[in-house]
């Protein structure tokens, strides 16, 4: 790696992260409030694409784990006092995790499209779970009237109830996130599960223990899943069964696709896209929802590999990373 | 449970499984032969309801609807695939899944601006409105014995079509192995066209015949979607008679479970589902390897 690359590859994230730091500073409070929702929703993003674009397994149930990780908080928040953040934070990513792990360890029994369909199933039996039964407020949903904090010895120190303290937060576990998966994807752990999406036969043949690996990334996703649903719900101070529902699953699907398949940050991109795509469409048509359609059908046909392949091509800055599917197997097999 | 209330359930559960069948068997003929996952299938059923309602209101003959919702169902398959479907075969899991996606937004803004999103009721077809005295004070209304038997004549069609006939042998020789199938000389372009139409119209007619014993809303896709869905994983995809032996045991579970366990009948063929992937994880009629 030349000096110049790794200088460019220092200065891109510095910038954005000034940005993003910048940005409550200079905008009015609804667009810090949108920004921390696009923020949040790029994490559950991000996450799904562990599983979509690394594991090549397409899940259609991570709505489910970040509506768990929401209605989580909801009900350990008692009804006239904040919960502690300190807590409340890990018993909700737990809980998540616990439902991903038995979930997956079922759903990941089957392939291909048996797994999209097997997890579409699953992510319905919780909104059924949660929609029907009145444990958790039901179809009304729960809600959250005291945003989680931190205190010591009764002093506030961090409030989430505050937009800008939110804001900063959601950014600081979304770097914690970006961190994490950009390890994950570089570690031997990382090229084995890639190496399962290529050949599954051949990586089996090489001794590679394929449904402990796709477990283990299926669990990460839906934990951090959590983490974006607990934000979620502290936002906006309420939880409904819908959050649940696969057509969050789907929405997020297509924000991957938008950010491409095979980078870390890119699923956080998509979803600043289609977020922002939203909200022009909301602003200029009734039937924004049909044009959302026509632009996601669109996408698939004619962009199959996403907007930043788009941009590449039209900047012609890097030549398409096709072999490294190759690679991947490749490395694995050297390893 | 006397036995008079058990052969009601009996027959309600039959009915469920027969529609249930109707929908899921359009589902697994299209992933058999285009290779295609259409989340979309759910929509039709909502539309074919809809579509029920609208010209039954209009003409006032159910008979009308049930022919002219299938009709107007089948030829949106043609178009359908000849505009979005055939750019996916070959296509990635993903690339399916999202495109049915934007078909659904779609397809639920063209029912909003059509017939809006109130809740409608669609009246049984003329002389299907009674009820049958079974014993001094138990009923059973004519339609959904009717349903039951329309259902009936239709699984036993499309085994027929699928079992006995030219074309049905093409079918079943494509879910085999497609590229055989090519290799001796057919050409999956008609084909895939008319199985496509064919089950998306499957779905509507599902959406048909409910709509006069179920309430017409929008929402109503969804759940079906996920029903046959589940009727698949079952069954084992592309299999027809898996399809009817999956739709038969979740009519079961749900009519019984509702009376049996009323409390938790929302997630029994849930369970029942993880049951049988922990058995079968490709489907009481799976093959082995997909």
């Amino acid at each position: 790696m030349t000096p110049q690359m790794s200088l460019r590859a220092w200065l891109v994230p510095a910038i954005l992260l000034a940005i993003a730091v910048a940005l409550p500073f200079v905008v009015p409070k609804y667009y810090v409030q949108f920004a921390s929702k696009a923020l949040i929703l790029g994490m559950l993003a991000m996450a799904l694409n562990l599983v979509v674009g690394y594991g090549g397994l397409v899940s259609l149930c991570h709505g489910a784990f970040f509506g768990i990780g929401g209605y989580a908080l909801a009900m350990v928040t008692p009804k006239y006092d904040p919960v502690s953040l300190w807590w409340s934070f890990p018993f909700a990513v737990g809980i998540a995790a616990v439902v991903a792990l038995i979930i997956g360890a079922l759903a990941l029994r089957t392939r291909g499209v048996y797994f999209i369909m097997v997890t579409l199933a699953f992510g319905e039996m919780l909104f059924f779970l949660f929609h029907d039964n009145q444990f958790a407020g039901g179809s009304d949903g729960a809600y959250i009237n005291n945003k989680p904090e931190i205190a010591i010895a009764g002093r506030v120190l961090l409030d989430l109830d505050k937009p800008l303290a939110f804001y900063f937060v959601v950014l600081a576990c979304l770097i914690a996130t970006i961190a994490l998966l950009a390890m994950l994807v570089r570690s031997p752990f990382g090229h084995a599960l890639a190496a399962a999406r290529d050949n599954e036969r051949r990586a089996r043949s090489l001794g590679f223990p394929i449904f402990r690996l796709r477990l283990i990334a299926f669990v990460i996703s839906g934990a951090i899943a959590g983490v974006a649903g607990y934000f979620s719900a502290a936002q906006f101070g309420f939880i409904a069964p819908q959050t649940l529902g696969w057509h969050v699953s789907a929405t997020v699907l297509v924000m991957v696709l938008i950010g491409g398949l095979r980078s870390v940050v890119g699923p956080l991109v998509g979803a600043l896209v289609l977020l922002g795509l939203e909200e022009v469409l909301k602003a200029t048509t009734e039937y924004w929802k049909l044009a959302e359609g026509l632009i996601v059908i669109a996408i698939v046909l004619l962009l199959p590999n996403g907007v930043r392949h788009l941009l590449t091509a039209v900047l012609g800055e890097r030549k398409e990373i096709a072999p490294q599917d190759v690679k991947a197997v490749a490395k694995v097999e050297h390893a | 449970m006397d036995l008079a209330t058990f052969g009601v359930q009996l027959l309600n559960a039959l009915q469920y499984g027969m529609v249930l069948f109707l929908v899921a068997s359009g589902l697994t003929l299209v992933f058999g032969i285009l290779g295609v996952i259409n989340l979309a299938h759910g929509a039709f059923y909502m539309l074919g309801a809809y579509l029920a309602y609208g010209i039954a209101s209009a003409t006032g003959s159910f008979w009308l609807a049930l022919i002219g919702g299938v009709a107007i169902a089948f030829v949106a398959g043609l178009l359908l695939e000849n505009v979005f479907i055939k750019r996916l075969y070959g296509r990635d899991h993903l690339a399916q899944v999202l495109l049915s996606f934007g078909l659904i937004l779609v397809l639920d803004e063209v029912r909003q601006l059509l017939f809006g999103k109130d809740v409608h009721s669609v009246a049984p077809p003329q002389g299907f409105a009674g009820t049958i005295q079974l014993t001094d004070n138990l009923s059973y209304p004519v339609y959904r014995l009717a349903i039951c038997a329309f259902c009936l004549a239709m699984a036993a069609a499309i085994f027929y079509v699928v079992q006995r006939t030219k074309i049905g042998m093409i079918v079943r020789a494509g879910a085999e192995n497609r590229e055989m199938t090519r290799a001796l000389g057919i050409s999956f372009d008609t084909v895939n066209r008319y199985v496509f139409a064919v089950g998306i119209a499957l779905a509507a007619l599902g959406g048909i015949v409910v709509s006069p014993v179920s309430t017409v809303f929008p929402g109503m896709g969804d759940s079906m979607l996920i029903l046959s869905f589940v009727v698949v994983v079952l069954g084992g995809i592309g299999s027809i008679t898996g399809a009817a032996i999956g739709a038969l045991l979740i009519g079961l579970t749900d009519t019984f479970g509702k009376v049996f366990f009323p409390s938790v009948s929302s997630i029994l063929i849930y369970v029942l589902m993880a049951a049988v992937l922990l058995w079968r994880p490709n489907g009481i009629l799976g093959r082995r390897e997909v």
